[in-house]
């Protein structure tokens, strides 16, 4: 067990210790992709806690980004607000909404919840439309240069930003891992795996539902008001229902219910993208057709499988 | 002596179904009590009700005088009511450990390795903690339900037919196991093989179609005409 446990840690600092090199090697243009695509990955990271951990199979998970990505941005925006207090309500704003959307959401469950938490989604975006003289609509606005630094440091430029992107997914990914890893992840388990035994050992599983909801909702949160603050633009297209769909296509094809499949799925299929955009304009017919393969022979995703297969201790 | 579990006039049906049909029913607190009948007497619905699994229509449930008639399943197991299942109820893709430290936990976490264990151990599954749950063989299925349910440390185990599917050999443990409970533990034993009650129960409660046929001492049952005729067939 503690051999593992070392194995394991070791393997996550030694992933953050890759991609901190990552600046000195990679061109500037793929610097700023890897900081998107961490930020994203902290995204779907959340969505792998409810989804991977807890069985909640969110179809609204979007709501929390944009939640996370407005609450970061309009007090930028009306009020001036800096990076720092910025990020923070960004953070606030997916776990408030998080914890709203499961008080009702989780009423239901397997379907139904999949139904529900993406019509609230919907309604988000509907109300971030229908406000559009605040939240710009679908043009959304750009954050204003004043609120984009921190400490002294442009989170405009590509250095700062990249170490502001890293220092997030790594504060998420180490987190996430030693949740985990905690009695708390078990219990987390315990809800995909046998709800009623569960209820039967004790475990109310509503509230522990909405707790793991509402962490996934932080996650979203930072991520929805990293983007906001390091690329600046803040829109209500980030509220739509392909951001409830990527980071499920993430952590599918990483490995749902890995603390590294969310990120390596996010960056497989940003490079995919990137490929299939070379080659053709249909480049979303090359995701699909990835996607069927994935399913296919995988249905574990990457990690899920390696893990199934060679690496027992993978967490 | 105050009684563990009281319940009066309990009753759930479903449709026409008199499945608990105003069961008034005692246990004291260190008795291993044998509950019996025959299929569909209502067995595993009566104890689904004290065990809050499900909600009765009329009557009441009190553990140690508290009414907890309407009180939700888990509030239960933190009482100290522990269930264990009829349909072994694992987690089949954990570790044996990790099913045994999910109870542990449940109680909270200080020394949860040791205790879980311990657990394991008074089962005698020791050594195979890292195995995943559903490559157990189906006796050692059985064992670890009932670590899961030792797990909780309750003042209530109800244990739903532990003996169905275990080899000769095994009950001969399970039965020293449970005699090693009481009197720290109460014990409520469903059970269709007449010689694990017989040995073990203290007092014996005899159910037909959702009502209480008889209750009595392990001789006064087998003595008793009307259980005769009902259920033992002799």
């Amino acid at each position: 067990m503690t051999g593992n446990s070392s194995k394991v840690w070791m393997l996550h600092l030694a992933l953050l210790a890759v991609l901190f090199s990552a600046q000195y090697w990679l061109s500037p243009y793929n610097v700023t992709n890897l900081s998107r695509i961490m930020v994203l990955a902290v995204f779907a990271m959340g969505y792998n806690l409810a989804f991977g951990y807890t069985g909640l199979l969110s179809l609204g998970h979007a709501l929390l980004l944009g939640a996370g990505m407005y609450a970061a941005g309009l007090p930028a925006q009306l009020w001036g607000w800096s990076a720092g207090p910025a990020f923070i309500a960004g953070i606030a704003g997916g776990g408030l909404v998080a914890a709203a959307l499961g008080l009702l959401a989780l009423r239901t469950a397997g379907v139904s919840f999949m139904i529900v938490t993406l019509m609230f989604a919907q309604a988000g975006y509907l109300t971030l439309l229908y406000f559009a003289p605040v939240t710009g609509g679908d043009d959304g606005f750009a954050v204003v240069a004043t609120s984009r630094t921190l400490m002294g440091f442009d989170l405009s430029t590509d250095t700062p930003r990249f170490l502001a992107a890293l220092m997030i997914f790594a504060v998420g990914l180490l987190a996430s891992l030693a949740l985990v890893r905690s009695p708390f992840g078990r219990t987390m388990v315990a809800m995909r795996e046998n709800e009623e035994r569960s209820r039967m050992l004790g475990y109310n599983p509503f509230t522990v539902k909405l707790a793991a909801l509402t962490i996934s909702g932080l996650y979203a949160g930072a991520a929805g008001a990293a983007y906001a603050i390091l690329f600046g633009y803040v829109g209500a297209s980030f509220a739509t229902i392909q951001y409830s769909i990527l980071p499920m296509l993430y952590v599918l094809l990483g490995g749902a219910g890995t603390t590294l499949g969310p990120f390596l799925g996010a960056l497989l299929m940003f490079a995919l993208i990137e490929a299939a955009t070379g080659i053709t304009t249909a480049h979303q017919f090359i995701v699909g057709a990835a996607l069927v393969v994935l399913v296919l022979f995988a249905p574990k995703g990457i990690l899920g499988t390696i893990r199934e297969r060679w690496v027992r201790w993978l967490p | 002596m105050a009684a563990l579990i009281e319940s009066r006039n309990l009753a759930l049906h479903f449709g026409g179904l008199k499945a608990v049909d105003g069961v008034d029913f005692t246990l004291q607190p260190g008795e291993i009590h044998g509950l019996i009948g025959p299929n569909g007497a209502g067995k595993t619905t009566f104890v689904s009700l004290l065990s809050g699994r499900r909600l009765p229509q009329s009557g009441t449930i009190h553990l140690a005088g508290e009414d907890i008639t309407r009180l939700p399943a888990h509030l239960r197991v933190r009482r100290g009511i522990a269930y264990t299942f009829q349909i072994t109820s694992i987690f089949p893709r954990l570790s044996v450990f990790d099913n045994v430290a999910l109870a542990v936990q449940s109680q909270g976490v200080s020394d949860l390795s040791g205790k879980t264990l311990a657990a394991l151990a008074r089962v005698g599954l020791e050594g195979l903690e890292e195995q995943e749950a559903q490559t157990l063989s189906y006796g050692h299925q059985r064992l670890l339900e009932l670590a899961m349910g030792l797990a909780l440390n309750p003042k209530l185990l109800i244990l739903d037919e532990p003996t169905q599917g275990l080899a000769a050999s095994e009950i001969q443990g399970f039965k020293d196991l449970v005699r090693s409970l009481v009197p720290a533990t109460t014990v409520l034993l469903i059970e269709h093989n007449m010689e694990v009650v017989m040995d073990l129960a203290t007092r014996i409660t005899v159910l037909t179609f959702g009502r209480v046929l008889a209750s009595g001492t392990p001789a006064e049952i087998r003595a008793n005409p009307s259980v005769q005729e009902a259920y033992l067939g002799a």
